[in-house]
């Protein structure tokens, strides 16, 4: 046996494989009962395990899987119809060779895995099937005919099967000469192909297709089919190999190193300032970027991976529920990297048992409410800003907020008062706290002991986040917000007393710049808040949450941050740049401090601190209810806002200039040294790009005192892998614009100009202040798209 | 009588050995990242060969006033459990090869916080070392009071 351990451990991975196509292909056949193709392939699957076990001396997995190809055959050959039953003993029997395979993985041996009564089971069912189907008018023998050559592979001597694959094709095949192709297909005469070949050995260095097309013996379109011909296929075996996932794991460890390396020695050569390492420094960090990237491609797995057991939990649960269900699958081609695919898993299931289970009514209890008897259930993947949304979505009773509210106040999770004043999202999102449940009665299902608020931890452990929204009568969508990956996270780093931070740049929604003057911090009796688009925002120190003596409130910043679905500011000295920084586990002694999320090497080599949103969100909400009643009100705000264009507000000498907030990529702040020249251009190194910049106070002709610093603060806007930068005085804020006192400007550079927050602001022609950085970024975009459409 | 290899080191004038084989490395190493909230003890984190480790403070553990973490500081990074930890120390002693004879129980006059990490006394030329327990010198949770 010792020997045979390899191709043990293959036949495994190869039946597990197989396995989980099969229960996809059973559940598939139960909706089309006809469908012969998809019998065939469930059963030469079969058939492939059954005969390697044969081969492997695993006597009961073969036994049991003998029987299942049995009764999968008697369907091909349309003696019997494809009914639930017999799909319910085909999954057991998949079950049971499971079971076996699971025992040989553990225990190198088959285990005593009950077979006998599966096999009880799927005899009943095929000496049960065989009067009906007689009658059954789903057989169709002419075509039953047609799939015969696969019954003969049922011999009982299973030993002898083992080649199931299809011997390669012989190599002659795979490359022929050209001129046999062009004269077999009748497309050349082989006396012209002769002196033309006669011609190479005299000289011509032509090709033989060129040859016999210059002189007019053969069709352009014949060459190429029989280049193509020639051409020798890759088989799969060739194109894709297995790779252990540890060697990928350490793989990914080094490049994330590499990455810090890069950094270090990039801010190093900056210093040095000679070009020639500049240049290096720069391909090296371009080669560092395409290679994790290529490492980070290789762990990416498509979501389809763990949907692919979802059909078969949908449907056992409905059954025994006696609801009907369709599942319907979006975007089960988008990647996520392999170790998140394995923690959203779990929660995922428990979502689509919990729609099923909870969300979508019982046929009488739809056809009351108008709908059709079937239940909808949508899975949807998408990619959504460097992050993966995965909905699950039913057209179910919808939550039922009262009761969730009335519960919250029971649970003590929520004082009565509150209610009225909450938005129906936050109430909504109440399930997610721990010992929350409205279910009337505890199922097998949702007595399992994964609750929601699980659910969201292990979402939030992985940097992700959970939502819910619902519609009474028409259904619910939970949403899961995961990370591409977690090995490396874009981050914002900032400072607060002598100390750098780093915070995680999905919890950002924007940075305000508290000048103490036109935009300031007040306070709610103690409680410090800020006016963000006329509504209270709560604000958290960071300072006092670290410990730290508070600092004063001019020339800080707010960070708006989004966490556990409710925003608030943490006021911090200074925000200074944004930089993928690679995730390290923190040290046991500090998990429980809970303030950070982890620990980062920093671009200068020091460690720094990620600090963890949620958290931080959490301990101020435990501060002041002062900062909860704010809080409320200005989520609301933020669902009720969005009518009006939203403005990112500059100051550019004297002069107010709002750019769209959609057109904004970023907000940096580049160090003055870093201004480089490339021609008559200023550029800045950036992400291992060289971005140009633009200064809006030139372009503009707002000649006014160069504002003091060293540092300038820029506006990053990036379209198709290009970015430029607009260089302003300062950000001022970000406006809702929905004023009309709107008029034309015939000044250069811009389109018009407003009144915003009571000033009159003038609006940015984006499109030329980019080309006047740039003048070839939207030409050399088009016509990269050009090349991607031809 | 076997004997046992210690590596050497000196807090606040004391001399206090821990077995060679749980050492990673010593070094010297002046950059540290500080922990607001974190247990006293623990004085930073500092970036070994891209891997963060914590340092902590043997001068707390031993109910000392914490030391000033500038300048060139004596880690002794000991393997630990899982994750290295670096106990910070004010100087570094010699490897030495003692007797099983030398050792003896801490004396019953030793008390306090010290007491609860020594787990002997090895009797060296002139001077006593005090094997330390290494779980309960990194143990940052224990009441540093």
């Amino acid at each position: 046996m010792e020997d045979l351990g390899e191709i043990v451990g293959e036949f495994l991975m190869e039946s597990h494989e197989n396995l989980d196509q099969i229960d996809r292909d059973l559940v598939d056949l139960e909706q089309e009962p006809n469908s012969r193709d998809l019998i065939s392939r469930i059963f030469r699957a079969i058939h492939t395990i059954k005969g390697t076990s044969g081969f492997l001396a695993f006597t009961r997995l073969e036994t049991l899987a003998h029987a299942g190809e049995s009764l999968l055959s008697k369907l091909r050959d349309g003696v019997m119809p494809v009914t639930p039953s017999t799909i319910t003993t085909l999954l057991a029997t998949i079950d049971g060779v499971r079971s076996i395979l699971a025992s040989i993985e553990e225990n190198s041996n088959e285990g005593d895995v009950d077979i006998e009564s599966i096999i009880a089971q799927v005899h009943a069912q095929m000496n049960a099937g065989a009067e009906p189907a007689a009658a059954a008018p789903a057989a169709e023998p002419a075509e039953a005919a047609e799939a015969a050559p696969e019954a003969e592979a049922e011999a009982p001597e299973p030993i002898a099967e083992t080649p199931v694959r299809p011997a390669p094709e012989p190599v002659e095949n795979q490359r022929k000469p050209v001129g046999e192709i062009l004269v077999e297909s009748g497309a050349a005469q082989p006396a012209d192909v002769s002196s033309a070949l006669q011609q190479q050995i005299e000289g011509d260095e032509r090709k033989l297709g060129t040859i016999l097309l210059d002189e007019g013996k053969a069709q352009p379109a014949a060459v190429n089919e029989a280049l193509q011909q020639q051409a020798p296929k890759r088989s799969i075996a060739d194109s894709a190999i297995r790779v252990d996932v540890d060697l990928l794991d350490t793989l990914m460890n080094m490049v994330g190193e590499l990455v810090l390396a890069r950094n270090q020695l990039v801010r190093g050569v900056m210093e040095i300032g000679d070009a020639t390492l500049v240049r290096s420094a720069q391909r090296l960090g371009m080669i560092t970027s395409e290679l994790q990237e290529g490492i980070m491609k290789t762990r990416m797995q498509p979501i389809e991976h763990i949907w692919s057991k979802l059909p078969r939990v949908v449907r056992d649960l409905s059954n025994s529920l006696g609801k009907k269900v369709e599942l319907v699958m979006e975007g089960k081609e988008t990647e996520l990297d392999r170790s998140l695919l394995e923690a959203v898993k779990d929660p995922l299931t428990h979502l689509v048992r919990n729609a099923v289970d909870h969300g979508i009514e019982d046929p009488e209890r739809r056809a009351a409410a108008g709908k059709g008897p079937e239940g909808t259930l949508t899975l949807r993947a998408y990619h959504e800003g460097g992050h993966v949304a995965v909905e699950v979505a039913d057209d179910g009773a919808g939550l039922n907020v009262e009761r969730i509210a009335q519960k919250a106040v029971e649970n003590g999770l929520l004082r009565a008062e509150q209610i009225p004043n909450m938005d129906k999202r936050d109430i909504m999102a109440m399930v997610f706290q721990p010992g929350f449940s409205t279910a009337a009665k505890v199922t097998n299902v949702s007595g399992r002991g994964v609750g929601m608020d699980v659910v969201k931890t292990n979402i939030e452990n992985i940097g992700g986040a959970v939502s819910v929204d619902s519609t009474p009568g028409e259904g619910t969508v939970w949403r899961l917000t995961i990370p591409l990956t977690l090995a490396i996270i874009q981050a914002l780093t900032v400072d607060c007393g002598d100390q750098r931070y780093v915070v995680p740049q999905v919890a950002v929604l924007e940075l305000v710049f508290i000048d103490g003057q036109s935009t300031k911090i007040e306070y709610a009796s103690g409680a410090p808040v800020y006016r963000l688009r006329g509504k209270l925002l709560p604000l958290v120190r960071l300072d006092k949450a670290l410990g730290f003596e508070v600092a004063g409130d001019q020339g800080v910043y707010i960070m708006v941050l989004q966490a556990d679905g409710r925003r608030f500011g943490l006021v911090v000295d200074r925000v200074l740049n944004t930089e993928e920084v690679v995730v390290k586990a923190l040290n046991s002694r500090l998990k429980d401090i809970g303030l950070y999320a982890g620990a980062t090497i920093l671009g200068d080599g020091k460690v720094g601190l990620i600090l963890d949103v949620s958290s931080l969100a959490r301990r101020s909400h435990l501060a002041a209810d002062a900062e909860r009643k704010g809080m409320d009100s200005s989520s609301r705000a933020a669902g009720a806002a969005g009518t009006g264009e939203r403005l990112l507000v500059t100051a550019v000498g004297e002069r107010r200039v709002a750019i769209p907030l959609d057109t904004v990529t970023r907000l940096e702040e580049f160090p003055r040294d870093r201004i480089e020249h490339a021609g008559s251009r200023e550029v800045v190194q950036y992400r291992g790009q060289i971005l140009p910049l633009v200064r809006l106070s030139h372009l503009l002709g707002a000649y006014g005192e160069e504002p003091e610093g060293d540092t300038v603060s820029v506006v990053v806007y990036s379209e198709g892998g290009r970015s430029v930068a607009l260089v302003v005085d300062r950000i001022v804020d970000i406006a809702e614009n929905s004023t009309t006192a709107r008029r034309d400007a015939e000044e250069d550079g811009l389109v018009g100009t407003a009144v915003i927050q009571q000033r009159v602001t003038e609006l940015l022609d984006v499109r030329r202040a980019i080309l006047a950085a740039d003048p070839n970024f939207y030409t050399d975009l088009e016509n990269d798209e050009m090349l991607v459409e031809a | 009588m076997a004997s046992r290899q210690f590596a050497t080191f000196e807090v606040a004038d004391q001399l206090f050995g821990v077995e060679v084989h749980t050492v990673q490395e010593v070094l010297s190493y002046n950059e540290y990242t500080p922990v607001p909230l974190a247990p006293p003890a623990v004085g930073g984190l500092f970036n070994l060969r891209g891997q963060v480790i914590a340092a902590v403070d043997l001068r707390v553990q031993l109910g000392l006033v914490r030391k000033a973490l500038q300048g060139p500081v004596m880690n002794v990074i000991l393997r630990g459990d899982g994750e290295p930890v670096s106990l910070v120390v004010d100087k570094i002693g010699e490897v030495v090869d003692l007797d099983e004879a030398t050792f003896e129980p801490p004396p019953d006059t030793l008390s306090g916080p010290t007491r609860e990490l020594v787990v002997g006394t090895f009797k060296l030329d002139g001077r006593l070392m005090l094997a330390l327990d290494v779980n309960q010198a990194v143990d940052t949770h224990r009441a540093t009071t």
